[in-house]
């Protein structure tokens, strides 16, 4: 197994892969969004529940995909809790810029969030399957805007 | 003896005698991309459903056309009008004589197989079907052989019925022939799965569409790189194919229709080339192919189809298939060999083309793999979704054979897959 697949399949992204956390349809959910990859037929939900205090009480999915993007589902829904719609809009940016960026996006590993989701950076070197990494970050940016459904092929 | 693709441009292909085996090391020294290594490991190309890389014969004769003889056909007075006319028509008869049809004004170029059914749905659609009236096709289909007619099914008020599979991935006839009505007018199915291999009874289904009174088109995109085709033997109204596939350039499809039924047929796109003569009240069509050709045509690639068939003739079409029997039941049973991999379509008429799933390891994933070891195979649903959907999965992966692989590549697949399942197993 070559270097750059290492890099891909980093054991939190095999980890997730297998036992994703949060894979579930929630009692009552606030925010939800249906993505699709067109590509490749991957399909996913996303459901966010967001509280009185206006953060994300429970965020959750479901669906079937490769590793990555279950993984990245799996993760994305860990880091979600607890944030502010605002800080889920940020991170989606970032987690974007890290994916789909030359340099990486200057993520900075100290940033507790990334610790694990930098993960996701081997991507990079995947050009075809960054969409699958994004595909749940999509959805979710999807359902917290009120769109119903959301495409890689569409230009978010 | 030499061919000559037309009076002038002699080509150094020796049509297929008998008595010379086949020889995959020889002709792969044919094919330039071979020869080239991906990340570091030689090239293993097993996506040939998907598109056929291209011989030395077919580049050199595009080349050829660009440096020598390129202008605009059919206007020109000129000389080199004259003379790409020559070669785009002469492309044309060598069209027809691979499908073996009567005549070369039955043969229509387009610009891919998908364009040349969405001719036939809205030509033929627009102009021969009722509302009511009814089309049937089958759940293997190619998007491409299903969107087509859900248009022509949404604008004309038209009723479109899929024939079923088998689990094996089979056409039950009994069940096909149960589809029918009479307000059958067309059945639109595929003479070759492009998921599953499985090659279809094309002319026992045209007997029975006929017998019914339908019309049959044969979406041939994946047959005709692997199978013989004669459109008399086979007794299909439209036949249509992808220059792409069958190892030619890409931007160049071919419509075989029946000769009485295309001159029924209105145009299915206004332009120049298509015209008997124009006023600004009204205009009369050309005869066919040209009436069915609006514009300027893919003249280069045209003539590099042609060059293609040559090739595949000069090689021998019986012997190719022989060869790529043989690769399809040796990575049958290779792949089978491979704890955790389910073969996706195992019917006896079946051809250069393995799906499969491996437990637990997503297609995709599948590839990436497979692809940092320097092998191409496809994952995905292959513009199949309804397929897919019947066989209870999202996405397969799947090697696909043309005629210069070999059985130490299949070797090489069945090892990388063996890694694949250790690595995520
Ligand atoms: C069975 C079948 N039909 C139609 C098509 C469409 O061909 P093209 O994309 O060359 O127009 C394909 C190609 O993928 C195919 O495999």
């Amino acid at each position: 197994m070559s270097d750059d697949l290492r890099e891909l399949y980093q054991e939190v992204i095999l980890e997730h892969g297998r036992n994703p956390r949060n894979c579930h349809h929630p009692d009552a959910p606030t925010h939800a969004a249906h993505g699709d990859n067109p590509l490749c037929g991957d399909q996913l939900d996303v459901y966010l529940t967001v509280g009185a205090d206006d953060r994300i009480a429970e965020a959750a999915f479901e669906g079937r995909g490769c590793a990555i993007s279950v993984a990245s589902a799996s993760l994305m829904t860990e880091a979600l809790r607890g944030k502010t719609l605002t800080e889920a809009r940020e991170l989606f940016k970032k987690i974007h810029e890290m994916c789909t960026s030359d340099e990486g996006g200057g993520i900075d590993v100290a940033d507790g969030d990334f610790e694990r989701l930098a993960a996701l950076s081997g991507v990079r070197q995947f050009p075809m399957r960054v969409k699958c990494a994004t595909l749940a970050w999509h959805t979710m940016k999807a359902a917290m805007e009120g769109n119903a459904e959301v495409s890689t092929e569409d230009e978010v | 003896m030499r061919l000559m693709t037309d009076g002038a441009t002699s080509v150094d292909l020796k049509p297929a005698g008998e008595a010379r085996p086949f020889d995959v090391v020889r002709v792969r020294r044919d094919f330039p991309i071979l020869g080239r290594e991906v990340h570091g490991k030689p090239l293993v190309y097993l996506d040939n459903a998907a598109s056929a890389q291209k011989p030395r014969h077919v580049i050199d004769t595009i080349r050829d056309v660009y440096e020598n003889e390129y202008a605009n056909v059919h206007r020109g007075v000129h000389y080199l009008s004259e003379r790409a006319t020559k070669r785009y028509e002469a492309a044309r008869e060598t069209v027809r004589r691979f499908l073996n049809a009567r005549s070369a004004r039955e043969i229509v170029f387009t610009h891919g197989g998908t364009e040349a059914i969405n001719l036939v749905a809205s030509s033929y659609g627009r102009h021969f079907l009722e509302p009511g009236d009814e089309i049937i096709i089958s759940v293997f289909e190619h998007h491409s052989n299903i969107v087509p007619w859900q248009l022509a099914r949404d604008a004309k008020g038209l009723v479109l019925k899929a024939a079923p599979v088998t689990d094996d991935g089979e056409l039950p006839i009994d069940a096909f022939e149960r589809l029918f009505t009479p307000r059958t007018k067309l059945v639109a199915i595929s003479h070759m799965s492009n998921v599953l291999g499985t090659v279809f009874p094309a002319r026992q289904i045209a007997e029975i569409a006929h017998a019914h009174g339908a019309k049959v088109l044969l979406d041939g995109c994946q047959a005709a790189c692997h199978l013989g085709v004669d459109v008399q033997e086979i007794d299909c109204d439209f036949y249509v194919f992808s220059g792409h596939k069958v190892y030619g350039p890409s931007g160049i499809g071919v419509l075989y229709a029946k000769g009485e039924l295309l001159a029924s047929m209105p145009p299915y796109q206004g332009g120049g080339e298509m015209i008997a003569r124009v006023t600004l009240e009204k205009t009369t069509w050309a005869p066919p192919p040209a009436r069915f050709e609006a514009g300027t045509p893919p003249i280069v690639q045209a003539i590099g189809l042609g060059a293609a068939l040559d090739y595949l003739a000069s090689v021998g079409r019986e012997r190719i298939g022989a060869h790529e029997a043989d690769l399809t039941k040796y990575a049958m049973q290779r792949l089978a060999a491979v704890d955790g991999l389910r073969l996706i379509g195992t019917a006896p008429a079946k051809s250069s083309v393995v799906a499969f799933t491996l437990d637990a390891v997503h297609p995709h994933d599948v590839a990436t793999v497979l692809d940092r070891a320097g092998i191409a195979v496809r994952a995905g649903h292959h513009c199949a979704q309804p397929l897919m959907q019947r066989l209870g999965v999202t996405a397969t992966a799947r090697a696909s054979f043309a005629m210069y692989n070999t059985r130490a590549e299949v070797d090489a697949l069945g090892a990388a897959l063996e890694s694949v399942m250790e690595f995520f197993g």
